[in-house]
Parts: C-alpha cells; structure tokens; sequence
C-alpha cells in the first residue's frame, strides 16, 4: 500500500468529516440547551437535501445559490418545530423526549417517502463538479467546496456564539437556564433560536451534499447516527468538541474502511464511541 | 388497645394483593374469546392481525420490562428478535434441528449477549445508554449482513417441509397453529411479567427505574439487578424472533435486525403506557391494526402511510398523554380498588 | 461504652472546594450524635463518605472492627447502616407500603413477612392510614416520614438522618423528634444532622461541629454552646429558636 492511498484516504476522511461535524453541530447546540437529542436531525438533512433538489428541479436554481434559500426554510421548521412540540416536552422525562423526537423522525421519513418516493435523485450537471489530482492524490471539487463551506459556517457560529450579544445570551442559557431568566434573557425565545440555528446548520450541510451525494428519503439515517457519534465524543453540548470529533469520525470512516474492510465503515465509527463512552462518560472534550 | 394498632391489624389482614374481581373476570372471558375465536370466524386475514398484535405485544412487553422495570431505554431492542429468528432459523436449516429447541437455543443465546452487552452499558447513563444500544442494534444488522454462514444480505430460506408439521413447526396447510402458537407465547409472557411485577424482584427493580441511590442505600445491588432486567428482556423477545422466522421463512438482517423493529416496541410501548403491564397490549392494538389494514388498503405503494399516522399519533401522545392510553382508564380499573 | 463507628482523618474534595477535610470522630452505641454547621459545611457530604455514595480521597471509616471505606452503598445497607436523604428520594410512582416494603425485603426472605413488618414501621411512624397513597401525594413531612421507615425497615443498627425537620411544617416537628427518641429507646443508635439548635441541643448525646469542611468541636451539648468557634462560625449567626 502505497503513502498516496494512504494520504487519498485521510483527505476523504477529512473533507466529509467537516461536514459531519457541521451536523453534529446543530445537533449539540441544540442539546446543551435544552438536553434533548433531535432524533429527527438525520431527516431533517434529508429534508435540507431535498429542498436543495427541488430548487433545482423545479426552478433551475444550482445548490450554491439556493442554500439560502434552504436555510430560510429549514430554519422555520427549526422555530415551527420547537414552539409546536419541542416546548411541550421540556419538562417531560427523557423517554417521552426521545419517543417524541423519534416520533417526529417517522413522519418525516414517511411524508419524505410518500411525497418524494423512495428513488434515488442526483443533481445532474451542477456548477461545481470535477476533480483534480495533486501528487496522484484525487480530489473532487464539489467536496472540496462543500467542506469549505461546512468549515465557513462553522466558523460563523462559533463567532455568532462567542462575540455576538444573542450569541452569549444563547450560551448563558445553555449554562444555567435560571440564571439566564434573572438576567432577562428569555429561555423560550432562545430554545426557537437554538431549534433555528441547529437545522440551519443541517441545511448548510445538506445543500452541499446534494451536490455530489444521491438525495433519497433515508439518506439522512447513517449522517444522524455519525452525529450522535460526533456529540459524544466532542461531548454533548460542546460546539467546539464538536468539530474535532466529526473530523475524526471521518478519518476513523475512510482509514479505516481502508486498511480494514470497506463494508465494515459503519462500525469502526461505533466501535469508536463504545470505547470512548465506556472509558471515559463525559466525552473527549466533555466537561462532565 | 388504642386505634392506631387497630388500624395495623386491620393492615395486616389485608391481602397482599389486590385482585380486582371484575377485571379478572373480564380477562378470562377476553382468553376463552381468543382461544374459540378461530372456530366462530377463521378469516385469514383477522387471525394474521391478531397474531401480529399478539407478536408485537410481546416484543414491546419485552421493552417495557427493561424501560418500565428498570429504566433503561434500549434503542436496540430488535437485536434479541434477530437472534431469536436466525436461532431457530440457522439450526433447523443446517442441522435439522426442531425449531422448538431453536426457540430455546435463541433465548439462551440472547440472554448471554445481554449479559456480554448489559455489563460494560452499565456504566452509561441517558442518552449515552440509548445511543449506544441504538449503535449496537445496526450493528448486529451490518455483520449479519456480510456473515457468508448465515446467508449474508440474502438471509436463510428455512427449507419447506410438508411431513412432519409439528416436528418442523411450519403449518402449510392451516396457518391457525400459528395463531394459537402466538396466543400461548402472549399468554405465558403476561402471566410471567404480571408475577415478575407483584415478586420481590419485581419491588427492587421499580426501586431502580424510580431512584437508583435510594434502591442503593436499600441494599439494592443495582448494578447487577439492572444486569438481571436487560436479561429477562431479552428472554422475552427472543421467541417471538424465532415463531416469526417458522411464520414467513425468510430470514434476512432487514426483517429481522432491522432499527424500524426497535423503535416499533418503543412506539407501542410508550403509545399504551410505559412501566404498566397492560401498555404494550394496548398500544399494538392500536397501532398494529394501522399498518395491517394500510397495507390492505393501499398495498406497497402506499407503505409509508401507516408510519405518518404512528409518528403524528406518538407525537401527540407524548404531547398530550405521556402516560400513554392506558392512563385512560380509571385507576380502580386497573390495580388495587382500595386506595384511601 | 464502645464504639459503633469511628471516622478517621476522612476527607474528600470535589475539584478545589474541600468537602470535608480531616474529620474525625467516633459513635457511641445507643447514643444520638447530631451534626450541626452552617450550608455548604460538608455533612451531607459526610454521609455520603460514610454510606459509600461518594468515594474518600483519604481516611477510613470502620463499623464495629470492620473497615467499610469506599464500598458499595447496598453493602453498608447490609451491614446494618441505613440513612434518609436531605433531598428526598422516594420512589415516586409507588404506594407508601411498596416503598416500605423494598426497605424490608434487605432482611426478610417472604414477601407476605416484609409487608407485614413493613406496615409495623409504617404504623411506627405514624403514617399507616397513608399507607396506600403514592409517595408522590404525601407532603414533605409524611415523605421524611416514609424515608425514615424505608430505611428503618432495613433493621439498622446505625441510622444517619439528614435534616429530618427542614423544610416540614412546623407543627409536625414535635412529633419528629419524639419518634427520634423513640429509636433511640429501641436500641437504634442515630446520628442527625439538624438545624434547629434547640432540638439538636435537647435530643443529643454528644455534637460534632463542622465548618467549611472541618471539624470544629466535637463534644457535649453544654460544652458546645460555650465553644466560641461555634458560636462565631454558626451559632451566632443563626436563630436559635
Ligand atoms: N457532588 C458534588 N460536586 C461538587 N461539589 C459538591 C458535591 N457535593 C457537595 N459539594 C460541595 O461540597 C460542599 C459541602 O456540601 P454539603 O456536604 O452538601 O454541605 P451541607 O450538607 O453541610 O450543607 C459544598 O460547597 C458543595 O457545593
Ligand atoms: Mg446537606
């Protein structure tokens, strides 16, 4: 095995790892606020996706231009979304959390199957396509630039979080949500928010993927299970852990569907998390 | 004698549990009503919907045993149903082996994997836990799917057998062996689950599920009780894998390991009530009749219908009855009528 | 007399606050110690460091001539130590009697056995018309009540109570500390941690004093009350009513 196949596999492994970390976002965000897992975050890419496809199939609109649009969208759903079901379950036990995430899930994969059909789609012919080669190492350019765009906007939430007056409020109320009430920052406002940024994310990632990836209404599966992954290990709630984790997930992905099997990808990720979360519960990076 | 003591007597001379008449008898008519039922209207179609009620009502006691009892929330659960299958379905095809001792070849290997997979989980709690039975409930589906032994992504093909129906456990001719085959299994697995709720295991495992320090500080060894739970859930599931596998005879990792069967017994489950004996009765009952008569009614194009009015059912439930259906019901009803 | 427990150098601490530093003191067979410090002075802490909740950096704890430090809580349980919780824990979603009754089944092999020697402890505490409620319906004096039988039912040796009248209505108190006695004349030796100083001084044998995390006097009601670090670290700034 030559040092190219090698170095091939960890640009692979580090190009989709941005954009699993980009999910895995939005996932986290929206658990170090208000402790509940999106069960439904894998549908909601596929959601992201699709509207991405539609864009294009119905008014021509490539997958660079419309991610705003997708954003838009998703972002709604995000804040319909909390102030229809996730408001009502805040104080529920985790079971009915998960059960009603899960829930969710179902219909959305079920609508996704009954509107969309099960087929498999592509965007054919989109702006950015190709590949090139650096020292017989090939990169493709859709992948490229949708991990570019992933890193940029995670880049953007990490400063929307950190330097921005709402993005501190978001981060008072993920630390101590009393705390937060007293200094007047409203809990529920920034749950919507979170529920908004979290799906934004989604459609980031997913506007991108459609570029190069086939859009199907149980596509969003194995992404939601690698961002579980990925909040676990960067630890839940950590943004940061977050990006670290997604990428190693996908370097664990591609090396080691390499060196090993290549039909096994699946389960060196998970392997990866039951080791890490029997020897060590709070993550990685977790602080808990 | 003051009246304090008379009271205590008067505790003590209570029975220690409640049964309540009406619901006993209603029970017993409900039991002679499902064993005759074959005989007053032997409609293929209603003794395949009560069979699949009856089957997923297990599965999803099996759930409620490890949830209710003990509260954990396994995400996996349909790991012990493949096995269950593949068990009975792997010994019988290559070693001719009667699918009876599969069923029990299946539970005992389903116990030993929740004992190999409950040990090293005990240390995970919450979302950790479920997440990583969620990761191990995919894979047991991805290897089974490339294990050449047992067929890979094709499955097995449990070979035909017309001689010997009882030995062979498949019933061609008249499929209402398989009804009566699942009434018994339902049966036994409520009476067993009912005496699991009233015996002393039964008490320290609702003491886990309800506050896992107090059940400590109670001499409760939770660990290895919570160990014992994942066990018992296991041996439930398992033979309703194994009479599902003699019932279609195809087994492959998609009908059988498959995510859609793990979360289907926490739906049912949770949509009849959570930690009560009688939800998963009724929670497949609802939910159950819905896909079957979807399937009837809009055949394989409209397959997913069925699943958009489980989510948007569950998501109301847990909105607007987290407690499930069987909440419903008035309490008198259900347990002891003689609540102060 | 001889001891029943003795703590030894016992510390813990959790990242850089420290717990309990150094504590050291003994119980007596058949006396009522109390525990007395202002919030955050560590003895809850000490109760966990005692019962196995929580793991020692340092010391030892040893009942009668056996060493329990750092094993498991359902172990201490069993070896005859029971205790109730500052922040309550029952277990919610069960009658009064089921509650009672896993206490019970520690020691008794029979179901029906358990029951009836669960109601005997129910009635004990005085809460035997209740015993079909829900731990969730009963207030929080009847609660503190329903822990106290749970972990009686265990047949203690050694009970810790943590602030068994805090936080209850103020009528019910008399009747706490009169079942506090009674325990003490069943043989049951108590260790209490309590906020009410006029209680404490009246129920106790002897008083163990923490601050911050140390000890501050360990001695006699009376001596107590004269000790100045105790007046200045807590007695001066709380009622003594
Ligand atoms: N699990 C824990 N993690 C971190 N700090 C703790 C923990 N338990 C107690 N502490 C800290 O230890 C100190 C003593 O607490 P505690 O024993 O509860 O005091 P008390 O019961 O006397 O009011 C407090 O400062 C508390 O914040
Ligand atoms: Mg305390």
């Amino acid at each position: 095995m030559t040092s190219q196949v090698i170095i091939q596999a960890i640009i692979s492994g580090i190009l989709m790892g941005l954009i699993y970390a980009l999910i895995a976002a939005g996932l986290s965000l929206i658990f170090g606020l208000m402790e509940i897992v999106n069960f439904a975050h894998g549908d909601h890419l596929m959601l992201s996706m699709f509207s991405t496809f539609w864009f294009w199939m119905l008014f021509g609109i490539d997958p660079i231009f419309s991610i705003p649009l997708t954003i838009i969208l998703m972002a709604f759903l995000g804040v319909f979304t909390h102030y229809f079901i996730i408001r009502k379950i805040l104080n529920s036990t985790m079971l009915i959390q998960i059960c009603a995430t899960f829930g969710l899930a179902v219909t959305i994969r079920a609508l996704a199957q009954f509107f969309f059909t099960p087929d498999f789609r592509t965007i054919k012919n989109p702006i950015i396509q190709g590949k090139f080669e650096v020292y017989g190492v090939f990169i493709g350019y859709p992948q490229l630039f949708a991990s570019f765009v992933c890193l940029f906007a995670f880049i953007l939430l990490y400063l929307f979080v950190t330097k921005t007056e709402t993005g501190t409020a978001l981060q008072a109320t993920s630390q101590d949500r009393q705390a937060a009430e007293i200094l007047g920052i409203p809990s529920n406002k920034m749950f919507a928010l979170g529920w908004a940024i979290g799906l934004s994310c989604v459609a980031v990632a997913g506007s991108m993927l459609s570029n190069y990836y086939y859009v199907f209404p149980d596509v969003g599966v194995n992404f939601s299970l690698f961002a579980f992954v990925a909040v676990a290990l960067g630890g839940f709630g950590s943004i940061n852990g977050s990006l670290i984790a997604g990428v190693i997930i996908g370097i664990v992905e591609s090396v080691g569907g390499l060196l090993i099997d290549p039909s096994y990808k699946l389960l060196y990720v998970f392997a990866v998390y039951l080791l890490v979360v029997i020897l060590r519960p709070q993550g990685i990076f977790g602080r808990y | 004698m003051n009246l304090i003591s008379k009271e205590l007597l008067q505790a003590k001379n209570e029975p220690l549990n409640y049964f309540n008449k009406n619901s006993l008898i209603i029970i017993g008519i409900v039991v002679l009503g499902l064993f005759l039922y074959p005989f007053i209207s032997p409609s293929k179609f209603a003794l395949h919907l009560l069979m699949m009620i009856f089957m997923h009502a297990v599965m999803s006691q099996s759930w409620n045993v490890l949830a209710g009892f003990s509260g954990q929330i396994s995400l996996g659960h349909a790991i012990f149903f493949g096995i269950g299958a593949y068990a009975s379905g792997y010994f019988y095809t290559k070693f001719q082996i009667t699918p009876w001792f599969g069923i029990i070849i299946g539970i005992a290997i389903s116990a030993f994997i929740a004992l190999l997979i409950g040990v090293p989980m005990l240390r995970l709690k919450g979302h950790y836990f479920a997440i990583a039975t969620l990761l191990i409930g995919i894979s047991f589906q991805v290897i089974f799917q490339r294990w050449p032994e047992v067929g890979a992504s094709a499955g097995l093909y449990v070979p035909i057998n017309r001689d010997s129906p009882w030995l062979s456990m498949q019933f061609h001719k008249n499929k209402v062996a398989y009804y009566y085959i699942t009434l018994v299994f339902f049966i036994i697995t409520f009476f067993l689950v009912w005496l699991l709720n009233r015996s002393k295991l039964g008490y320290r495992l609702k003491a886990i599920r309800d506050q896992s320090e107090a059940a400590s500080s109670l001499g409760i060894h939770v660990s290895k009780y919570k160990v014992i739970a994942f066990i018992i859930s296991a041996m439930i599931m398992a033979p309703m894998g194994s009479i599902y596998a003699q019932y279609v005879l195809i087994i492959d990792p998609n009908n059988t390991f498959s995510a859609d069967i793990s979360i289907l017994v926490l739906l049912i489950s949770v949509m009849g009530g959570v930690g009560n004996i009688w939800g998963p009765i009724i929670g497949s009952s609802i939910l159950i009749p819905i896909s079957e008569f979807s399937r009837i009614y809009f055949g394989g194009t409209g397959r997913s219908i069925d699943l958009i009015i489980y989510g948007i059912l569950i998501i109301l439930i847990c909105i607007f009855r987290p407690s499930g259906i069987v909440s419903l019901i008035p309490r008198s009803f259900r347990e002891r009528e003689k609540v102060k | 007399m001889s001891n029943l427990l003795k703590v030894e150098n016992l510390s813990r601490s959790f990242g850089g606050i420290h717990a309990n530093s150094d504590i050291t003191f003994d119980v007596n067979e058949g006396e009522i110690l109390g525990v007395i410090g202002p919030n955050g002075a560590g003895k809850s802490t000490l109760f966990d460091l005692i019962t196995g909740f929580t793991k020692s950096d340092k010391g030892q704890v040893i009942l009668r001539d056996k060493n329990i430090t750092n094993i498991r809580p359902d172990l201490i349980c069993r070896l005859g130590v029971g205790r109730t919780f500052q922040k309550l824990k029952p277990f919610a979603d069960q009658t009064l009697l089921e509650n009672v009754i896993v206490g019970a089944l520690v020691k008794e092999k029979n179901l029906k056995v358990a029951r009836d020697k669960a109601l005997e402890i129910i009635d004990f505490v005085d809460l035997i018309e209740k015993r079909h409620h829900y731990a969730k319906e009963l207030s929080t004096g009847q609660r503190k009540r329903l822990e106290l039988a749970r972990a009686l039912a265990t047949d203690p040796k050694l009970l810790l109570m943590d602030e068994v009248t805090g936080g209850v209505d103020q009528r019910t108190i008399p009747g706490l500390v009169e079942l506090v006695l009674k325990l003490k004349k069943n043989g049951i030796t108590v260790v209490t941690i309590e906020h009410n100083m006029k209680i404490i001084m009246d129920i106790s044998d002897r008083i163990l004093a923490l601050n911050q995390g140390k000890r501050i006097a360990f001695d006699t009601p009376k001596n107590i009350s004269q000790n100045t670090q105790v007046i200045d670290a807590y007695l001066g700034t709380v009622d003594a009513a």
